[in-house]
């Protein structure tokens, strides 16, 4: 695995700084599946705020419905009760400014790395010809993937493919990046360096980050907000503010207060983790 | 030449399959003359002519315009019906996969026509079309019809649903969705239906042919030449027949191989 360039901060106009990110909120957002009759309530009024430009990690048991959170978000389903909203509009489908990096790679197999980044802003038509191919082309190399652009994915290895499909979504601009698990199935090695290299593109962009998870170190290295979600039917159970230093280094996991952290994430996931283990007993 | 036969020889897929089928003309040999030798038959492949008599009758057949117009006649049926199969098939199983009325309303009479075996359909066909070359060709149709229509139906209906997503967040239309998505995602379902189509094509023509006595106004084809092979008692013929069918079937596929992998560079690499 080659290892990403040093990411220099780059210079954006006071106006373009405004548009990198948004406020995302759910308001009382319920959401069940199945007949009336059967309900599957998944989703049950629950309240939360990703704040703009911050970096806000969903924690919770597994099977909790963390994944129709993010389909929420994204706009691929709609709230049964409540509003789903950025920057106070209702979110009506997906768009561009939230993009959304799934679990396992959503790589389109037949495209090459490149026509895979350059796919969104070209079928859009919004970026054309030789400026985009060279824009795709700076955030490969930025990415590491300089050398592996005109391969197709199925010759990536799992981080090479969850670095290009960074790659993919930024180049629409979003103002939100949707993570879902994105790093769930890398060896613990590449884990811990995508979790390095995405906290460098992080820091440089300040987009608004909504990052799902199940590991709890990964929270808290990542986190400005811990949102911990309860047992089905889900709410939120706590908000954490994650309060340690920015550029973050694995050291800090190490402190005093990320232990503390970690012991009251730990704590309240064990709680919710044994209510639903006795349902299934 | 040379470089054909440096192909053959020079790596160990290529030795291996010639020392399979010399391996099995061998066998083959042995088998035909067990009897003359020991005076026990070999179940099964007692009778049959040795490979040495069926390659002097090939000889035999090979410069005459008959064996090779059986050749041309089974070839354009095929490729006829398996042609038409394609081009109504591929659409026909993309609409039943992305359009809910479509589907409801052509599904179940297809579902209950696609079980009939296509030779099930010869004696009706004969009747209905008014020649015997259009009743073969619409058998042969059916054959590779049903099974490129599901193939395809299954493929487009399988395509992973972040794919579709991912291209929904970056704002594809119905029809960006249809032509980048499901298209592509679909064509490797789109050549293993037509890969096994083909094989049932080649099935279904022989019988056909041979049911439809095709010399008056059928006109020949591989299998019509196993038939008068067996009526005229030629044992060594009716194998040269069964050979030829086995290259033409070969050719076939390797043809659809071929072509697959030029629209799918993406699937080469595992």
């Amino acid at each position: 695995m080659s290892t990403p360039k040093t990411i220099t901060k780059a210079s954006s106009s006071a106006k373009a700084k405004k548009l990198t990110s948004s406020l995302v909120e759910l308001k009382n957002v319920s959401k069940s599946y199945g007949e009336e009759w059967a309900s599957d309530n998944v989703l049950k009024n629950i309240s939360v705020e990703f704040p703009a430009g911050e970096l806000t990690v969903i924690v919770g048991p597994s099977g909790c419905g963390k994944s129709t959170l993010v389909n929420l978000l994204a706009g691929f389903e709609k709230p049964d009760e409540g509003r789903a909203l950025i920057d106070g509009k209702e979110i009506t489908g997906p768009a561009k400014d939230r993009m959304v990096v799934f679990q396992e790679t959503a790589l389109i197999p037949w495209q090459t790395t490149l026509q895979n980044v350059t796919f969104g802003p070209k079928m859009r038509g919004d970026k054309k010809g030789p400026s985009l191919v060279r824009e795709a082309e700076d955030l490969l190399i930025k990415v590491g993937l300089g050398e592996f652009m005109n391969k197709y994915p199925i010759q990536l290895s799992g981080g090479m493919q969850r670095r290009a499909e960074l790659a993919r979504a930024l180049i629409n601009e979003p103002t939100v990046m949707i993570m879902d698990e994105p790093f769930r199935g890398l060896d613990a090695m590449s884990r811990s360096l995508m979790q390095e290299f995405f906290l460098e593109l992080f820091d440089e962009n300040q987009k608004t980050n909504i990052f799902v998870t199940s590991e709890i170190d990964e929270a808290i290295f990542l986190a400005d907000n811990l949102v911990i979600l309860s047992n089905k039917p889900t709410t939120v159970q706590t908000v954490i503010k994650i309060d340690l230093p920015r550029p973050r280094n694995y050291k800090m996991l190490t402190t005093a207060k990320a232990f503390k952290y970690r012991r009251q994430a730990m704590e309240l996931l064990h709680g919710e983790a044994l209510k639903s283990f006795a349902v299934l007993k | 030449m040379t470089n054909f036969l440096q192909k053959l020889f020079g790596n160990t897929t290529g030795r291996r399959g010639v020392s399979a089928i010399i391996v099995f003309v061998i066998i083959w040999h042995v088998g035909s003359q067990l009897d003359e030798w020991t005076g026990y038959d070999m179940l099964g492949i007692g009778l049959v002519p040795p490979p040495a008599d069926v390659f002097v009758a090939f000889l035999g057949v090979v410069p005459k315009v008959g064996y090779w117009m059986s050749w041309v006649a089974s070839f354009s049926r095929v490729i006829t019906g398996f042609i038409v199969a394609m081009i109504i098939g591929i659409p026909f199983g993309l609409l039943l996969a992305v359009n809910r009325y479509f589907r409801g309303v052509f599904f179940p009479p297809f579902e209950i026509l696609r079980p009939i075996p296509p030779l099930a359909w010869v004696p009706a066909s004969l009747i209905f079309w008014p020649t015997n070359e259009m009743s073969i060709a619409f058998v042969t149709f059916l054959g590779a019809f049903f099974t490129i229509v599901i193939n395809v139906l299954g493929g487009a209906r399988n395509i992973d649903i972040s794919y579709l997503r991912a291209a929904q967040s970056m704002g594809a239309s119905q029809f960006d969705l249809f032509w980048k998505i499901v298209l592509p995602g679909t064509l490797p379902s789109i050549f293993t239906g037509a890969a096994v189509g083909m094989g049932i094509t080649w099935e279904v023509v022989l019988a056909a042919e041979m049911i439809s006595g095709g010399g008056t106004q059928g006109g020949g084809g591989l299998g019509f030449f196993i038939w008068s092979s067996y009526m005229g008692g030629s044992l060594e013929q009716i194998v040269v027949g069964m050979i030829s069918i086995g290259i033409a079937g070969y050719l076939s596929s390797s043809a659809i191989r071929k072509i697959g992998y030029h629209f799918m560079p993406w699937r080469r690499l595992f």
